[in-house]
């Protein structure tokens, strides 16, 4: 499709650069990307990729605007939270470059819809959130021969890559296994600067305009590792797994798996459920301090979470400082402290529970859902973060 | 002296960035992660689960691969953020 007097208006810019000119542009024309998500990396990179004329975009996301993605997520504004983010996204994509066509998938990616998603595009861009997602849309894009540009990011550090198993190695070659659960903390709980998706984003948004030109070199083989703090850029040089199983010579994987199960969340929640018995509502909590009973509520979060807010009364003692296992410490708890522990969830005090258990504690109990819930059930005024 | 920098988590595992550590001119990375695991139990037990990636002078290496005197080794955790 040659291009009208008002793409070449519009791309102008591009079309002056040898490396892109006409020819290069038309094919970001005609290109097909999807995106799965479309939060703190997919937003960066879907504007920019859609002001760079890519014609087809596909979004895949769930969820929902919150107003604590606005930090990040570029891509959606006040007027959007508490609306579907893949409709958001569209207005917002389509506002930026009405040539592009939008396609959303408001659907969780999974083992029966992948292949079927991916099968129209030329190139998949991963911006999700948990292991599961990106050990399944590594192994659809093998399967299906395409390139998956990678990206993550967790509080002031960042990686990308470009897996295309046909050149190069896969993320199963770097990362055969997943760790175990609740060991890597994700955005929600471990925090993240809000300008690092953007520099992750663009760092895939490049690779995908680079591949699709078929101009420069490439992140195949290449782990770039970006440290905010230390504003240092890193490369690794990456080998592909010979005994990869999904890219290697005998592959033993030949279609999609259960990604849940494959990292451990399904046994994660069993495990979880049997730990009820250690849990206790923050209704029940809230009786016991008003009936007076005598008991120590302890707070495992982080002190930057202590400072937005806390429950009077709350001493602070961060789960880290719990699991190393030292009595010295625990800021002055003894064993035969009836203890209630809290956190922002309920995932971390529940940790802390079993931990203090280990180390002889009997009556130790974990506040269901943390401060959320309090702030639900029992005081409104309790910031939500 | 051999140089491992950690990265992301394990730098709080380690409670530290860099290590440094003199295990003559020539070891394995089994070697390595039994000295790490003294101070530092889980990342040496990540090393050895393959759980976390392993680049000696800036290439990614497999679990035998020998290190010298002189090499940087890093060491870098998956994570999964996005959102």
């Amino acid at each position: 499709m040659a291009l009208s007097q008002d793409q070449i208006a519009r791309y102008s810019r591009h079309l002056l650069l040898p490396e892109v000119g006409v020819k290069g542009q038309e094919k970001l024309c005609n290109a097909k990307v999807l995106c799965i998500g479309t939060g703190g990396l997919g937003s960066p990179l879907g504007l920019y990729l859609a002001a760079a004329g890519i014609g087809t975009m596909g979004l895949v996301d769930f969820d929902v605007v919150d107003k604590s993605n606005l930090q990040r997520q570029i891509m959606h504004g006040e007027s959007t939270v508490g609306k579907l983010k893949v409709d958001s996204a569209r207005t917002r994509l389509a506002d930026m470059n009405s040539d592009a066509k939008i396609i959303t998938y408001n659907t969780r990616l999974s083992s029966e819809n992948a292949l079927e998603i991916f099968k129209d595009y030329d190139i998949i861009v991963d911006g999700t959130d948990n292991f599961p997602t990106r050990y399944l849309a590594n192994d659809a894009a093998v399967l299906l021969g395409k390139p998956y540009i990678y990206g993550c990011i967790l509080r002031f550090e960042g990686q990308a890559s470009v897996f295309h198993a046909k050149e190069g190695p896969c993320y199963r070659c770097l990362y055969p296994e997943p760790p175990p659960p609740g060991l890597v903390p994700s955005c929600a709980e471990g925090g993240v600067l809000g300008i690092l998706p953007g520099i992750i984003g663009l760092i895939q948004a490049t690779e995908v305009i680079k591949l699709i030109l078929n101009k420069g070199e490439t992140l195949i083989g290449r782990l770039m590792i970006f440290d905010a703090l230390g504003m240092k850029f890193r490369e690794m040089r990456l080998r592909k797994d010979e005994d990869c199983p999904i890219c290697g010579d005998s592959p033993t994987i030949r279609k999609l798996i259960d990604y849940e199960q494959f990292c451990g969340i399904a046994q994660e929640e069993k495990a979880n459920f049997e730990d009820t018995t250690m849990e206790i509502s923050a209704v029940d909590v809230k009786r016991m301090l008003d009936d007076g009973e005598k008991f120590t509520l302890v707070d495992v979060r982080e002190p930057s979470e202590y400072d937005i807010c806390r429950i009077d009364g709350s001493v602070l003692v961060p789960l880290g400082q719990i699991e190393a296992m030292r009595p010295q410490n625990l800021n002055g708890l003894s064993q035969g402290d009836v203890i209630i522990l809290h956190c922002k969830a309920g995932v971390r005090s529940l940790k802390a529970a079993k931990a203090l258990k280990k180390m002889g504690f009997k009556n130790v109990r974990s506040m269901a859902g943390g401060i959320e819930e309090w702030s639900k059930k029992i005081d409104s005024s309790m910031p939500r973060y | 002296m051999i140089t491992v920098k950690y990265f992301a988590s394990l730098r709080s595992l380690a409670g530290k960035e860099e290590d440094l550590f003199n295990l003559g001119s020539e070891t394995t990375l089994e070697r390595l992660s039994e000295e790490i695991s003294k101070t530092a139990p889980k990342i040496g037990e990540m090393m050895r689960g393959k759980k976390v990636m392993i680049s000696v002078n800036h290439e990614v290496v497999v679990p035998g691969a020998v290190i010298r005197d002189g090499d940087e080794v890093a060491l870098l955790p998956p994570f999964s953020g996005g959102c």
